[in-house]
């Protein structure tokens, strides 16, 4: 497949590593910030390449991971209800809250659906106008933008009937908590591609400077990530913190300009928390009063009171910040696995848990080799 | 026979994977990890016996055999010898009518090919129908009709059935089910814990393309160019296959989860690891898109017409030609060896060179966010 096959060559790839281990003269801790990026490397066993100089943190990029256990337990409210269909990307359906996932308010009887698209969901509300729909709007700075777009149109469409559940964040803010909390040592930051897609890397500018960390914009397969760790490596030892761009065929500084607008248009930051780490400030987004109209939890003021207390059994928390491999867990692969999730990290594709449980697993113990025929 | 084991939900500790789902969720369907949790913890306690036990895609059973597992001395000595495959299977896919094909050839053919998968030639079949109120005459006519081709096609007889008729709402338009008998010849002994070290392990063509053609209708993704189930009676390939040599270990066609579910039930049931070469696996471009897309697996998504066959090392080329010069083979390929190492544990060669484990999926496939 063009424009995919290229970029999981496996000449290309390591030569490119090659060039890290050239590069590298003593030991370096380095944090790929997206799930998306954590599936990559431990699906194509990338890691497992690397010089042992290099050491790969996974960081908190995982949307489906970060949602906090409060806004599960309120969508799970809101898809109980009768008069609500309810929305959702497909990887939060299995998430669990303190009680039970969406597949199981599905079994219950309620009305949940997956779709690819928020715009979908406005299909759904035109079709059903005896209903409430509600979209569960979550993600980062990639999904933002679409999720706005909705709001927009449904507003545009008069669709009364359309409100969504947001919990987004923005990467930014938790690399700054990060970077200034004396557990975490981090030598350098590989940024999330999709993301910077969408917002540019200008953000990160002030933050390379300010915390002396080298920071990559970094893409997704196998060619790409080994250019931004080559990258980063090359800036650790040659004493430079600067912002660089490795995923240049899709990011450029200033990002996508019309979807920052409309992200704009529709939300403003407020404080947010994460999942396992707690709330960071202004570290995600909220509705603007012109489009209070479709924030669900105003909408459904019972949904707004719903407090819940995480599970201390699950070191989800200290995954997401890189303090803690998921192999480190004492619950991992015991307790705790995709059928039987203790937490978030657990469920999704990006999550690093999962990620470990399906394909590092027994890694030390396998080499397949090429076959001869 | 042993009286079943009693399964009391109320004092239930163990199994966790149960006791999580205290109703039927879609993932307990979805032929993965959970769906081997309910077989393992719920069904196979209750109805054990060594037949089911056998776990393959249809069961093999002397005729001779009576239901307490021995054999009368009055069985006619044409019969003593003669083992017959059984199998069922029910189909609730929706749409029912979908690019490549339809409910009714899809069960006609998935039956065949559970039985084709344990060397029998399919003989005869039976249909369920389960209709909804309301389902259009013309729908049902279309889909009739497309069972007695697919029956025609692979050469079997559907010589019983059944209709009923469910309240509006209570049925997605139409299920079926089909159960199948066939013989199996002498000299052939496939089951899924046969696979041995040194086994080649060979695909007969692309994968992918069922799971995406219906994905891609279902979900309303709006994909250039149209993916077309591959629905397809297979076994006229597995004749062909066995005519070579009757000395093919392992079959199985790679349906619900995909190539990666396959292998997984094979390796544990063999005791035995499964190592394969990810650049190996034909996979059709329109199909690697869309998973791309979707971020989905290919080698996790359904086929309905491609089976996994391992068979001995010394056999694989004359296998290949073989299934290379079928129709339904063209694209067979040599994707993997079955090793001693790493015992019940499937392990990919990945494209840049480096491994992974290729796990059994955990419940529905789900697409990523983005």
């Amino acid at each position: 497949m063009k424009y995919i096959d290229e970029y999981r060559d496996e000449a290309l790839t390591r030569s490119l590593l090659d060039e890290i281990r050239v590069a590298v003269t003593r030991p370096w801790k380095l944090m790929e910030v997206c799930g998306g990026q954590t599936h990559s490397i431990l699906r194509s066993g990338l890691d497992q390449l690397l010089p042992p100089e290099i050491e790969l943190v996974h960081g908190p990029g995982c949307p489906v991971c970060v949602t906090p256990l409060e806004l599960i337990d309120k969508a799970i409210a809101l898809a109980s209800r009768p008069d609500v269909i309810f929305v959702s990307y497909g990887d939060m359906l299995r998430v669990p809250g303190s009680e039970r996932d969406l597949f199981s308010v599905k079994a219950a009887g309620g009305n949940v659906r997956v779709v690819y698209s928020p715009l979908d969901s406005l299909k759904i509300a035109r079709e059903n106008p005896d209903q409430t729909i509600v979209f569960f709007g979550i993600g980062f700075e990639t999904t933002a933008p679409a999720n706005a777009m909705a709001v927009v149109q449904a507003k545009k469409q008069g669709l009364r009937n359309f409100a969504m559940l947001v919990s987004h964040v923005t990467v930014p803010p938790a690399l700054c908590v990060l970077m200034e909390s004396p557990d975490v040592r981090v030598n350098g930051f590989l940024a999330a591609g999709h993301v910077c897609t969408v917002m540019g890397y200008w953000e990160y500018e002030p933050l390379a400077k300010k915390y002396r960390v080298p920071i990559v914009v970094m893409g997704f397969e196998p060619v790409d990530i080994a250019r931004g760790l080559l990258m980063c490596v090359k800036q650790l030892e040659e004493g430079r913190a600067e912002v660089e761009n490795a995923y240049a065929r899709s990011v450029r500084r200033e990002g996508n300009v019309p979807a920052q607008a409309i992200i704009n248009e529709v939300f403003k930051p407020c404080d947010r928390p994460w999942r396992g780490i707690g709330v960071i400030p202004q570290s995600g987004y909220k509705f603007r009063e012109a489009y209070a109209e479709f924030d669900a939890e105003l909408r459904f003021p019972g949904v707004q009171a719903i407090a819940t207390r995480e599970s201390s059994l699950c070191l989800s928390g200290l995954v997401l910040q890189g303090l803690k491999k998921p192999n480190q867990c004492p619950a991992f692969g015991k307790e705790c696995t995709p059928q039987t999730p203790l937490g978030a990290t657990m469920v999704s594709a990006e999550g690093a848990c999962a990620a470990y449980y399906r394909y590092g697993r027994y890694a030390a113990s396998l080499q397949p080799s090429e076959v001869s025929a | 026979m042993t009286a079943p084991a009693r399964v009391n939900f109320s004092g239930w500790t163990c199994p966790l994977p149960l006791k999580n789902y205290p109703a039927i969720v879609m993932g307990h369907g979805s032929g993965g990890q959970m769906m081997a949790d309910l077989i393992q913890h719920l069904f196979a306690p209750l109805f054990d016996n060594d037949l089911l036990a056998q776990l393959g895609d249809s069961t093999v059973i002397g005729l001779s055999r009576m239901a307490d597992g021995s054999s009368p001395d009055d069985t006619p000595s044409a019969l003593r010898d003669t083992r017959i495959a059984f199998t069922t299977d029910s189909f609730v896919v929706s749409p029912l009518v979908f690019p490549g094909g339809d409910i009714g050839e899809l069960a006609v053919n998935g039956t065949v090919n559970d039985l084709a998968m344990s060397g029998a030639r399919p003989l005869f079949l039976s249909a369920g129908f389960i209709l909804e109120e309301g389902l259009p005459m013309e729908t049902l006519g279309k889909i009739a009709t497309s069972v007695a081709a697919a029956c025609r096609a692979a050469g079997v007889q559907l010589v019983a059935g059944d209709t009923k008729v469910v309240n509006k709402g209570h049925g997605d338009g139409l299920y079926l089910n089909t159960s199948g008998l066939g013989v199996i010849p002498p000299g052939v002994d496939i089951a899924p814990n046969r696979a041995r070290p040194g086994d080649a392990v060979i695909v007969s063509g692309t994968m992918g393309d069922h799971g995406m053609a219906i994905m891609s209708v279902r979900e309303g993704l709006e994909f250039e160019t149209v993916i077309e189930s591959d629905t397809a009676p297979l076994n006229g390939l597995v004749q062909a296959m066995l005519a070579v040599t009757p000395d093919i270990h392992c079959l199985r066609d790679a349906t619900r989860g995909g190539l990666a579910a396959v292998l997984n039930e094979l390796a544990a049931a063999s005791q035995a690891g499964i190592d394969f070469e990810e650049r190996r696996v034909p996979v059709r471009a329109e199909v690697h898109a869309a998973c791309e897309m979707l971020g989905l697996d290919p080698f996790y998504v359904a086929n309905e017409g491609k089976l996994v066959a391992i068979a001995p090392e010394a056999h694989a080329e004359a296998l290949l030609a073989a299934m290379r010069a079928h129709p339904l083979g063209r694209e067979a390929a040599l994707i993997g060896r079955v090793t001693a190492e790493h015992p019940g544990l499937v392990a990919a060669r990945t494209l840049i060179g480096s491994s992974r484990v290729v796990d059994l999926p955990a419940g529905e496939l789900l697409p990523r966010i983005c």
